[in-house]
């Protein structure tokens, strides 16, 4: 099973809420939509299911075009953020609800109900009805509903936000089990970077209703292929400074030259826009080459195990997440390193000019 | 500005309670010390919002009193209480402009036009909108009235305490980050005491100089974020903070080795006695460093990369077991676990036994 | 969220469309053809063109009734909105005696109109009314089939008794549905009692009161049993609103020309007054969404 987009857009009252989009979902693909709110999401799941109409393109289900084709002719599920539960039933007869309206005997009804409840870890609340359930139960409910009957696409709309944060952790950890076991097409949006690391897969980063990026989660993490998908990607966001290269040399903020290495080096003079990641910044001068900022404290926030370090160095705002516990004094000023190994440039366009050299590696 | 102090204070929402699990709050002592910055952590319904709404005056505890400095409100009226509270889902007048939400606590209070000129250009400035002071209130996006929200909580000076409630729900990630260092910088800069309710462990953690634990209704434990992290009191702190949460293993201790339920020794490397009850001890994922040579046999089931590091989840003695491993590092073919010594707790019945000849 | 667009929807739609086709739009061009024709009963038409209009457009007696339609519809507008909102205010939040006050707010808006009429027009006699009893006996001159004040007093009471529930009912839907976040944070801001009501609950229920303000413009606009129960358009030409006038040209005097243009006309009015109101309440729903 495939689910192919092709120059699918969308655009409501003049504006584009879908910017042409092309992309193919594979069967038993666990699919990430990243970015933050109203960045076109939803818009696109939409489309996804169809119960949006796209304003262009066309969208494949195995090959054969079901872009007019009603959401209940087409095997679709969705799951949204808000717990949606008929109240009246018990959570029996809310997951046998999708088998009942398509008419199965109910020797298979009572199979798939229970089987789905069984991977759902909700066989003991079977006879409760969902208010008498927690949330992350009730939601439970939710996604056994939309798995039963066996949908090819599961459309899952932030399913998490609206649950404790250690509940958010725990079925974090199911759902890609529930994914595997399943074999259908998941698509699953969240503003959250690290949700979607955690779920792994493939992910697509939107911006302002364009899809910037679409690859293995992993891949797309570490070689972003614009500042755009590098921003939308990190959490801590990530931090810029200015960099200029002349001769072999490298210019970053106001720190001093270093050479050029790796892909850096066959770049043209010029001036780029350099990125990097809130863990790579480092409060002690590290054992390969790096290049060092004199920094002013902001604030610093501590994790218990790290610390989050806000610094300012001249009009850039930096974050950096270093180990160990860190209480100094706001105001002060502080010295941070910084392996250019680490370092994506950017140019005047946000293109990549230079990945980042760990990356390969990694 | 004034301390608080919760004496006896215990709450039930029935008339007339029983036993212990008719109280939503268990009775408990607390100060909370003037221009502190407290976060109130717990899973919901564990009782973090009904202790809120008692500080807030909002409800009124049916046990004990409640002490602004030497002053008992415990009847007192939230308006009398002096104190400022910001919800979790925006509150801001939407027929008035930005200006004049800032400006309303101060009004309501009779200052003159002049101060409240000053400070609502100040706060304005502190939360980023002074751009838009001029606006309607209306139409704003949900970040930018929690902003708002934000402001009017700051605004007065004199306050006794600012409560916070979930203040970051409706927020994006990115902006998180914005608003989290502001509250910080705010709270530097103006000393109030300020108490943040929350289930997100990130959020009370780097908020806080101290951390509340509440759990099914009473406090498990108050400490810095570090001390939640190394030595958590009970193992339900153990795994509420932290992710993924602290690793516990059947254990039988005594003195400094423990013993799995499988026979294999660990070195605790403090002195523990001979603890009864149920003994379990607890690691870290992040205490937890996969090796080749010494330590326990290890299965790992699935690795997931966060990019920074990745959480291997793994199994031992046939119990899930999660370690962290730092980015870049590789994973080696015939994996075994040790533990960092030193770094190893000890739980008899869920409470945590402290090293002997040391300090809990 | 936006809709599916299905045209199969049309369907359902279908046996309305009938339905008002038969109760409405048939009778409507009934009373159009009659506004542009002229005729003497057995069904024979002589065309008029707008000459009815102009007529109806240049009589003083229409200008007049048009005049106590609008003061009508002003005074109790500027009653009952104003009542109803306070009246809501104070309602109990939840509990018994919040069902018990409903029930009885609702009450008069259950009894029939003729009977609100008889109720009132016995109740206001000087014989055996209670209340013009009463008023007669501490000495209050009050007789509302002679007294032009009198009879205005009564059909202006009687209205408010009889709507006022509506817009406080309204209101209170309008209360209920404002977060407790807010009253909290009112409190803690030190809010005056009309601070609120101004920056909170005003605000939150100005859709529920454009809608009641809607509903009681067009019922007091198109009044007509009660009055006519009451006073019968009395003393004089006092109470008489525009539909009792149309009733009376139409039906007492057997002007059908002029009465069929005149109902035109005031449908026109009613429609664009509506019309303005939705525009209004529309474009504030578009402003929240935002």
């Amino acid at each position: 099973m495939t689910l192919e987009l092709q120059g699918v857009s969308r655009v409501v009252g003049g504006r584009d809420h879908i910017h042409p989009t092309s992309m193919t979902l594979r069967n038993g693909t666990m699919n990430v939509l990243l970015g933050p709110t109203l960045s076109g999401k939803t818009s696109l799941m939409r489309l996804m299911a169809g119960l949006d109409k796209p304003s262009a393109g066309r969208i494949l289900w195995e090959g054969r075009d079901v872009t007019g084709l009603r959401v209940q002719d087409r095997g679709v599920a969705m799951v949204y953020q808000q717990f949606i539960n008929y109240p009246g039933l018990t959570v029996y007869e809310n997951i046998a609800s999708p088998l009942r309206i398509l008419r199965r005997s109910t020797a298979e009804i009572d199979r798939a109900v229970r089987h789905t409840a069984e991977m759902l870890r909700l066989t003991p609340m079977l006879e409760r009805k969902p208010l008498e359930l927690s949330g992350g139960q009730q939601q439970r409910c939710a996604l056994a509903r939309a798995l039963v009957k066996g949908a090819g696409l599961v459309l899952l709309d932030e399913p998490l936000a609206n649950l404790d944060y250690k509940l958010r952790e725990e079925l974090r950890v199911e759902i890609p089990k529930i994914f595997e076991a399943s074999g259908a097409i998941f698509v699953y949006a969240t503003t959250e970077p690290e949700e979607a690391l955690l779920l792994g897969g493939h992910t697509a980063t939107l911006w302002e209703g364009r899809v910037t990026q679409f690859g293995p989660t992993a891949k797309v993490y570490r070689n972003p292929h614009d500042a755009t998908t590098a921003r939308v990607f990190s959490d801590p966001p990530m931090n810029f400074v200015p960099a200029v290269k002349t001769g072999g040399q490298v210019r970053f903020g106001e720190s001093a030259s270093v050479a050029a290495d790796g892909a850096m080096s066959a770049l043209p003079d010029g001036r780029y826009l350099a990125g990097f990641r809130a863990n790579h910044l480092a409060l002690h001068r590290p054992s390969g080459a790096a290049v060092e900022f004199a920094c002013k404290l902001a604030v610093t926030e501590i994790t218990g195990s790290e610390t989050f370090i806000h610094v300012s160095h001249g009009t850039d705002r930096w974050v950096g997440l270093v180990g160990g516990v860190h209480d100094l004094t706001p105001g002060q000023g502080v010295q941070v390193w910084l392996d250019p190994a680490h370092v994506y440039l950017f140019d005047a366009d946000g293109r990549l000019a230079a990945p980042a050299a760990y990356a390969k590696a990694a | 500005m004034a301390q608080i102090t919760l004496k006896n204070l215990a709450h039930s929402y029935l008339p007339n309670p029983k036993g212990e699990q008719d109280y939503a709050l268990k009775e408990m002592d607390h100060v909370w010390q003037d221009g502190g910055a407290y976060a109130l952590l717990g899973s919901s319904g564990c009782g973090k919002t009904t202790l809120l709404n008692i500080i807030s005056g909002l409800l009124r505890p049916s046990h004990g009193r409640v002490l602004f400095g030497d002053r008992d409100v415990t009847d007192a009226a939230t308006a009398e209480r002096n104190i400022a509270q910001v919800f979790q889902f925006p509150v801001v007048y939407d027929t008035m402009t930005v200006r004049d939400n800032l400006a309303f606590p101060l009004r309501n209070r009779g200052q003159d036009a002049a101060y409240i000129k000053r400070r609502v250009d100040q706060i304005a400035k502190m939360i980023g909108m002074e751009a838009m002071l001029s606006r309607k209130a209306q139409g704003l996006t949900a970040d930018a009235k929690q902003k708002i929200s934000l402001g009017r909580g700051m605004v007065r000076e004199d306050v006794n305490a600012i409560l916070f409630d979930e203040p970051l729900t409706v927020i994006d990630p990115h902006m998180k980050w914005e608003l989290r260092t502001q509250l910080k910088q705010l709270h530097r800069e103006f000393g109030h005491t300020m108490i943040y309710v929350t289930h997100d462990q990130t959020e009370a953690l780097t908020f806080a100089d101290k951390v509340v634990v509440m759990y099914d209704g009473r406090v498990v434990q108050l400490g810095t974020p570090e001390e939640l992290f190394e030595t958590p009191a009970h193992t339900f702190v153990g795994y509420f903070i932290g992710s993924p949460g602290m690793n516990f293993l059947e254990a039988r201790v005594s003195g400094t080795r423990a013993m799995l339920v499988s026979g294999a020794g660990v070195d605790l490397g403090d002195d523990h006695g001979t603890p009864s009850g149920r003994v379990q001890i607890g690691i870290r994922p992040e205490h937890a460093v996969l090796t080749e040579g010494q330590g326990l046999p290890v299965t790992i089931r699935r690795v997931e990369d966060v990019g920074r590091h990745r959480i291997l989840r793994a199994e031992l003695e046939g119990q899930p077991f999660n370690i962290v491993q730092p980015e870049g590092q590789p994973v080696p073919a015939l994996p075994r676990v040790a533990f960092v010594p030193g770094k190893i707790n000890v739980y008899a019945d869920d409470w945590r036994v402290a090293p002997q000849g040391r300090a809990a | 969220m936006e809709k599916t667009q299905n045209n199969r929807a049309w369907f359902l739609v279908l046996p309305v469309l009938v339905l008002v086709a038969f109760s409405a739009v048939i009778p409507l061009m009934t009373v159009v053809n009659y506004s542009v024709n002229d005729t003497f009963g057995n069904n024979e038409f002589f065309w008029a063109g707008l000459d009815w209009f102009d007529e109806a457009v240049h009589s003083d007696r229409i200008h007049g009734a048009l005049l106590r339609q609008a003061m009508f519809s002003a005074i109790i507008l500027a009653i009952e909105v104003p009542l109803g909102i306070f009246v809501a205010l104070n309602m109990p939040k939840k509990g018994f005696w919040s069902s018990f006050c409903l029930v009885v707010m609702a009450l008069p808006l259950l009894i029939p109109f003729n009977v609100v009429g008889t109720i009132w027009q016995i109740f206001g006699r000087g014989d055996i009314g209670l209340l013009g009893h009463t008023l007669a006996a501490i000495g209050i001159d009050y007789n509302y089939t002679s007294d032009p004040f009198d009879a205005w007093a009564t059909v202006v009471v009687m209205d408010v008794w009889h709507w006022t529930s509506l817009v406080a009912l309204l209101a209170y839907a309008g209360l209920q549905s404002i977060p407790q976040a807010y009253y909290q944070a009112a409190r803690i801001d030190q809010a005056s009692r009309w601070a609120v009501f101004r920056y909170i609950e005003l605000p939150k229920m100005k859709g529920v009161l454009l809608i009641a303000v809607l509903l009681r413009f067009m019922d007091s606009f198109m009044i007509y049993t009660e009055p006519f129960v009451v006073t019968g358009g009395g003393p004089g030409n006092s109470t008489t609103f525009l539909s009792i006038d149309l009733v009376k040209m139409a039906v007492g005097q057997f002007d059908l020309g002029p009465a069929a243009a005149f109902s035109i006309m005031y449908f026109l009015v009613i429609l664009l007054v509506s019309w303005v109101f939705y525009t209004v309440m529309t474009n504030l729903d578009r402003q929240e969404a935002k």
